[in-house]
């Protein structure tokens, strides 16, 4: 549930296929900065209600963000 | 100028801090101000800014300390609704000579001056991202750029916000953030006043110190939509002393 609403989160902002986006996509090969992703993290939190200590994770593939929440949300 | 906009304000209760307080007001902003300890001299300044017509709220709050810096930050927006300017003004002296600077008087200047500016970039950081907009005006000092005998930690501290400045203006100027350092000369405060006298005048191309309200018009100038293209800059404002 995680991944799909990320993945969502994702192609609209890229306006692409959410198809396109998997587990191990790495979000430099998508044109993302280190900068969206933070702002996808707290796009996330505000949906998820919860908070995220950033700076602690690295976050290079679509896979490790899901990984974050979902140590959070569960 | 301003109108709409929530500045914060740091070191907000006197001196060149007040000034900005005071000049962002007169120009629509709302302000919320720190002070670090001086109740009495931040609800004076309180009073006046309120004076003015803007809403106005004073937070005593020790920006050396992580933690406080960041729980202000939170508190600001909830009671303003959101940030669009941070002045990180707040700042403190302990000038020795090297050999009787002891390790504590180092990092207590090191621990507000440059830490506390880091502590309170880090609050706003998510806002000012998530607004693809905002305004950081950091306080420096010439003394930073040149140096100056018996400031070794103070000159550090100022050096080190050069820096930083430079860091988060380029992290954040995709974003529409635009994060200047102020350089001040010899500025008419409290802190200056044991210094005031003939012959450092004279070492000032302009013969005579600044007054709080020339570096709040500058920070104006930075906060303001006129300097939008402006990011990672230092400006001194010394009367020509270190040019």
């Amino acid at each position: 549930m995680v991944f799909e609403k990320i993945a969502k989160m994702l192609a609209e902002k890229l306006e692409c296929d959410e198809a396109d986006i998997k587990l191990e996509t790495e979000f430099g090969t998508l044109g993302i900065d280190s900068l969206d992703v933070m702002e996808l993290l707290m796009n996330l939190e505000e949906e998820f209600g919860t908070e995220i200590e950033m700076g602690e994770n690295k976050i290079n593939t679509v896979g490790d963000l899901v990984k974050l929440i979902e140590s959070k949300v569960a | 100028m301003l109108k709409g906009k929530t500045a914060v304000v740091t070191g907000g209760s006197r001196g060149i801090g007040k000034a900005i307080c005071l000049k962002f007001a007169e120009n629509g902003a709302d302000i919320a101000f720190l002070y670090a300890g001086n109740t009495v001299k931040a609800e004076e300044t309180l009073k006046e800014l309120e004076a003015l017509g803007v809403k106005a709220k004073a937070y005593q709050c020790n920006v050396a300390d992580a933690d406080a810096a960041a729980a202000v930050v939170k508190e600001i927006v909830k009671d303003f609704g959101g940030i669009q300017i941070l002045v990180n003004n707040a700042g403190i002296t302990k000038d020795k000579l090297v050999p009787m600077m002891k390790a504590a008087d180092f990092d207590a200047v090191i621990d507000t001056n440059l830490k506390g500016v880091f502590y309170m970039i880090k609050g706003v950081y998510p806002l000012f991202l998530k607004q693809k907009g905002g305004k950081i005006i950091n306080i420096s000092s010439v003394s930073g750029l040149t140096g100056n005998p018996g400031q070794a930690n103070y000159s550090a501290s100022k050096a080190g916000v050069v820096g930083l400045t430079k860091s988060v203006a380029k992290e954040l100027a995709s974003r529409g953030v635009c994060c200047n350092a102020i350089a001040p000369g010899f500025i008419a405060t409290e802190m200056t006043e044991a210094l005031e006298n003939d012959a450092l005048k004279e070492a000032i191309p302009m013969k005579r110190f600044g007054e709080a309200e020339e570096v709040a018009k500058l920070a104006l100038f930075l906060a303001s939509e006129q300097s939008d293209y402006i990011t990672g800059e230092v400006i001194r404002i010394d009367g020509g002393l270190a040019c």
